[in-house]
């Protein structure tokens, strides 16, 4: 049953704001029926961008140039470090370059299916359109993708796709899209239209009378706690996997910016909703800091298996064949080890949790690459793979062309975010959410090769309209003035805030309690999520963050950099994220996705969906008071592609 | 293992700065360098003592954030290695290690071993980049790029910005990063337009900031992507056109 | 946009800064692309290498008339006879192309000290603050690394040389014309040959470093043909310092006398 907790207070369903019409030509009609601005009234229109990722630096550029003023954030040292740049493999964009049948519907249709029918069918279509455009313009800023030898763009298949969709630079794709998007934004900053700001976090969001009218930032270096204002204020911060503490996602990605704003009235939608990728290098000890990605295409080469024999020590060629279990090809013969990634890292962790986990910390399964060594040679492999291989025997000291790799599912990207509506903005009017940090396109589950997609679909092509059709009818309104009692009061929370993080002079680090969040969520709200976990879970969170209340030690001071304590505000957040995730996933009482409900589940251990209680989007609406979040449900309709069970046997 | 580090601490842009010593104990060789610091650092603030400020970020030798200067090599003795892709087994029991921040008039000490890399910044919006409005793109398969182009605009294009060229440099110069973000740009049709006024714009702005290139091919040998210096050459060449040619640049 | 007050960092750089990186239009650049190219650090290199070559042509030359002193006495005196009246005459007056060349040696040598001088200071500021421990070079060879001392040297030598030889101040009994005579009589003494063995080493190190660097700085490069590169200024070197160096040697060890 749906919403049977009675810690869930049901508020009213929200309207996504999808135009009604055809889903082919919904969003060409849309942009006709949207409202514009003058070229000559954009100028007059403040934007304020947090975060200088794919998405963001994307719409940066793309509002800059369109005559907006837009003035930008980024917490890092310049724009170009936004951990877009360590996606691997590739972006996907319906071309058929490859003629084999691949078509905007079918990336459409993929992407929905992939998704678990937990997405908005209207902008997943949009998505797929705007896929189209993405490359032609990352190839017009030089972006170097790989070709073939007529000089025509490559493409590969990747994450199971059975079209080849996916354009890639090497093994750095997101660097190459990200650098240029970040080069585009550069080109207006010197052309005056963006004004950058290095090394400022984003501490608040500032609603007066229910719109988002400014922020309130912190200088990383002085200290300094400085209010801005404009007419619209857009998010671009990325995911949330930074709660697991080990995770794919780089060390300063937080939840930070979209937490104020759900704390600010802002809705977060499915927050449970997070993707375990299945390639990652085992965690070593308790000193590992993160998880590093072995990019998903080396599955299209490399066969995943354990020991038959459980706690089997033996090195792995010593192992004959016949007492290996290549798990994957035995339970999903049409797909092998090709299947989804939350199916492949599900099954990971299942053979791992059974004891037949390899390794020295029995932690990982092997990925083998000896029979496609012999099939393509040494050199074959080294051309795909070599960048990715060396990086394995940097990091483990274990060369993968004599041993097998050994990898182990790590969180990675989370597909909810901020609730969104079809214009990519928030129930908060002004305040827009774009790329990983809102939730709209994925679903469930996402695809491989769409994240980047979707960042630079939302920042070049949907957001720099839709916020046009909002901006349109607040011409000749100023900004709200800084000197507003509202910006006055968020900068005084935030300034407490940090002296009271200062003041605490405990005895345990910050990373301690990061920590030991991660452990708590990984175990009750990781790959495999049940009730008695999840209540676990959220009678342990509070109490660990009242420990943290009470015992952090933060040294430093705050005039100048102390990363000690931009952490502590981050896992400050991540613990609040962490419950209203646990109290997310105990709601969700189905399996859909990435969100594996064990009590719910096919006879062959599959994700069993309901779609009769739970086709809807959760958004949760931070109260006040201290007590529960109000759940606002977006049903969700399934006109174009029929709700099926998906199946990868 | 168990290791000495002299680390450079330096609390203000202003500060004179020095080097503190800190012992690294019960060091695993799977450790990451970045990791052996966290676990400096941890011990440090049980101690009561503020920790070291580095940069970092990804932690998979992309984001271009780490690196400092270890035992007066960039990034370390490892080549072609960012700092957080270096590991412990590259030490032994006992190793004394020196940690110094880069040292450049382009680069100032903000703390400890942080310092400001946004001239790098400034390089890029004099001209890294290609002016094209979003939408404006043509269809992308309707420019044929010869694969080995493509290749080595990649080559290029591989730059992180951590700014091991310029700390490696005997003088400081930041040749390297802008010859390859101007090569990558010059070598493709799409970049070809705007080749003259691009490098001449970027050169001049690399040349407020940094020193002048000696060709003694020490930020090819610390160059974690290890981009080669054959870039310089071809900035070098595209700038005296730049310079030479009528319609100005 | 209205802020409460001006963030800290809205731009870091200083209005001059700024200034420089606007981009500037045509007219107010200076008029004559030669010398706002050698403004640039980058142009410098660029007369550095044009005038290294220019040097590097005089020396071979300088070297192979050289060993004209291994043939006879009478071989250099003509030799040295004909460069300074005959040389392109009679198309040209008599010691016309030979001031000519003087002139030009006279240039390039002044442009390369200069910029040299003004490359170093540009060098010395790009760095204000030195590494507090030692380098540990990778790449950068002792060539490299001493140019400017090399230089210095080399600088020194010629005002010497010619002072020895052209004028012949130094030289016992010197005698205009007789190369040969006063070439014997000042390295007869072994404290002037040792110098000049030493600085013709130190021009060898210049060399081995410069005649690789001028292709860099010139943008001569082409994947296939970047390790004659290397070659070619290791073979310049040997060969130009080889046959300056068998003269002071041939007389120290009497075999010219």
């Amino acid at each position: 049953m749906a919403s049977n907790m009675s810690t869930v207070t049901l508020g009213s369903e929200l309207d996504g704001q999808v135009p009604s019409g055809d889903i082919e030509s919904l969003w060409d009609q849309h942009q006709f029926d949207m409202k514009l601005v003058n070229p000559a009234n954009k100028r007059k229109f403040e934007i304020i961008m947090i975060g200088t990722g794919l998405a963001g630096a994307s719409a940066a550029a793309t509002l800059g140039e369109l005559g907006y003023h837009v003035t930008v954030f980024t917490f890092h040292d310049s724009p170009r470090r936004a951990h877009s740049i360590s996606a691997q493999g590739g972006i996907n964009a319906a071309k058929n370059y490859q003629n084999d049948g691949d078509s905007v519907f079918r990336l459409f249709y993929d992407t929905v299916k992939g998704g678990d029918y937990r997405s908005r069918e209207a902008n997943v279509y949009r998505l797929a359109q705007a896929s189209l455009s993405i490359i032609d313009q990352a190839v017009a800023q030089g972006v170097p993708f790989a070709r073939e030898y007529g000089g025509l763009l490559d493409n590969r298949s990747f994450g199971g796709a059975q079209v080849s969709r996916t354009f890639y630079a090497r093994g750095q794709t997101g660097q190459q899209l990200l650098l240029g998007a970040y080069q585009a934004m550069a080109r207006q900053v010197d052309a005056g239209t963006v004004t950058l700001h290095n090394r400022v976090e984003m501490l608040d969001l500032v609603v007066v009378d229910g719109r988002a009218v400014g922020v309130v930032v912190r200088d990383l270096l002085t200290g300094e706690i400085t209010s801005h204002s404009a007419h619209a204020v857009v998010l671009a911060t990325g995911g949330y996997s930074n709660a697991f503490y080990l995770s794919t996602n780089a060390m300063k990605c937080n939840a930070t910016a979209i937490w104020r704003a759900y704390r600010k009235g802002a809705y977060l939608a499915n927050p449970c909703f997070t993707q375990i990728h299945p390639t990652a290098i085992p965690a070593s000890e308790d000193f590992q800091s993160k998880l590093t990605l072995m990019s998903e295409s080396l599955r299209n080469d490399g066969r995943i298996w354990v020991p038959e024999e459980p706690h089997d020590d033996r090195s792995p060629r010593d192992i004959d064949d016949s007492e290996r279990d290549y798990f994957l090809e035995r339970r999903y013969p049409a797909f092998g080890n090709l299947v989804p990634r939350d199916v492949a890292s599900r099954n990971a962790k299942e053979r791992v949790d059974s004891g037949h986990g390899v390794g020295r910390k029995h932690n990982g399964v092997y990925l083998d690459f000896a029979d496609a060594i012999d099939r393509l040679g040494t050199d074959a492999i080294t051309e795909k793979y070599g960048n990715l291989f060396e990086m394995y025997e940097r990091i483990t000291g274990e060369n993968p062309y004599a041993v097998p790799m050994r990898i182990y599912p790590a969180p990675h990207y989370t597909m909810g975010g901020l609730w969104v509506d079809y214009h990519l903005m928030s129930n908060l009017p002004g305040l827009f959410v774009i790329g990983e940090a809102n939730f709209s396109d994925h679903g469930a589950n996402r695809l491989g090769a769409s994240a980047l997609m979707q960042g630079l679909a939302d920042g070049y092509f949907v957001l720099p309209y839709t916020i046009g059709n909002y901006l349109s009818p607040l011409l000749g309104q100023a900004p709200v003035d800084t000197g507003h009692d509202a910006f006055k009061q968020a900068e005084k929370t935030v300034r407490e805030r940090i002296d009271q993080l200062l003041s605490i002079g405990g005895t345990r680090t910050v990373d301690w309690f990061h920590r030991e969040l991660g452990k708590i969520l990984w175990d009750y709200c990781g790959m495999g999520r049940n009730r008695e976990g999840l209540e676990k879970a959220l009678s342990e969170i509070p109490a660990l963050r009242a420990e943290f209340e009470a015992d952090v030690r933060v040294l430093g001071d705050d005039a100048s950099l102390n990363e000690s304590l931009e952490k502590a505000g981050r896992v400050e957040d991540f613990f609040e994220l962490a419950e209203l995730m646990c109290i997310d996933a105990l709601d969700r009482d189905e399996s859909c996705g990435a969100h594996f409900r064990e009590e719910h589940q096919t006879a062959e251990g599959e994700a069993l969906r309901n779609d009769e209680d739970y086709s809807y989007v959760a958004a949760w609406e931070h109260n006040d008071a201290g007590g529960p979040p109000t759940l606002h449900k977006e049903p969700l309709e399934f006109e174009y592609v029929a709700l099926s069970q998906r199946s990868y046997k | 293992m168990k290791l000495t580090l002299h680390v450079w601490r330096q609390n203000s842009p202003t500060d004179a700065g020095r080097f503190e010593s800190y012992t690294a104990a019960d060091i695993s060789e799977d450790m990451s360098f970045l990791e052996m610091l966290d676990q400096v650092n941890e011990q440090l603030i049980a101690d009561g003592i503020e920790p070291i400020q580095f940069e970092h970020d990804c932690r998979e030798g992309i984001c271009g954030s780490c690196g400092v200067m270890i035992d007066g090599r960039a990034h370390g003795p490892q080549r072609g290695t960012a700092t957080c892709q270096l590991h412990m087994r590259q030490y032994s029991d006992g190793d004394e290690i020196t940690i110094e921040p880069w040292r450049a008039a382009g680069f100032p000490v903000i703390k400890d071993l942080v310092v400001d890399r946004s001239a790098f910044d400034r390089i890029i919006e004099s001209g890294g980049y290609v002016s094209v409005p979003t939408g404006a793109a043509p269809d992308a398969n309707l420019i044929p790029v010869p694969k080995e182009t493509a290749d080595r605009a990649m080559d290029a294009a591989t730059c992180i910005g951590c700014g091991a060229c310029v700390a490696a440099c005997p003088n400081g110069a930041a040749q390297l990063f802008t010859a390859a973000k101007v090569s990558q740009l010059n070598m493709l049709p799409q970049g070809r337009p705007e080749k003259l006024e691009r490098v001449a714009n970027m050169v001049d702005t690399m040349e407020q900031f940094f020193g002048s290139c000696t060709n003694v091919r020490e930020c090819e040998a610390s160059c974690p992507k290890e981009i080669s210096i054959d870039f310089i050459a071809m900035m070098n060449r595209d700038y005296l056109r730049s310079r030479f040619s009528s319609n100005g640049a | 946009m209205s802020t409460t007050q001006q963030p800290p960092r809205a731009d870091s750089r200083t209005p001059a800064e700024q200034q420089a990186t606007a981009k500037r239009p045509a007219a107010v650049r200076y008029s004559t692309w030669a010398f706002e190219f050698y403004r640039s650090a980058l142009g410098k290199k660029y007369v550095m290498a044009i005038t290294g070559v220019i040097g590097m042509a005089y020396i071979f030359g300088h070297m192979i008339g050289n060993l004209k002193i291994f043939i006879s006495p009478e071989s250099i005196d003509a030799y040295g006879e004909w460069l300074r009246e005959s040389l392109l005459y009679p198309i040209l007056p008599h010691q016309v192309a030979l001031w000519g060349i003087r002139l030009v040696l006279i240039a390039a040598l002044v442009l390369h000290v200069h910029a040299a001088y003004a490359l170093t200071v540009i060098n010395r500021r790009a760095r204000p603050v030195k590494y507090q421990t030692s380098r540990d070079y990778i790449a950068a060879d002792f060539a490299a690394r001493t140019m400017r001392w090399t230089g210095i040297i080399v600088l020194l030598f010629i005002g010497y040389h010619l002072a020895d030889f052209t004028w012949g101040w130094f030289n016992p009994g010197f005698e205009r014309g007789s190369v040969y005579r006063n070439a014997v009589a000042s390295l007869s003494n072994p404290v002037v040959a040792l110098f000049y063995i030493t600085a013709n080493l130190a021009l060898g190190v210049h060399l081995y470093h410069g005649a690789w660097s001028l292709f860099q700085s010139l943008g001569v490069s082409r994947p296939r043909f970047n390790r004659w590169r290397r070659v070619f200024a290791t073979a310049f070197a040997v060969v130009t310092i080889g046959g300056f160096i068998s003269v002071p040697l041939a007389v120290l060890l009497g075999i010219v006398e």
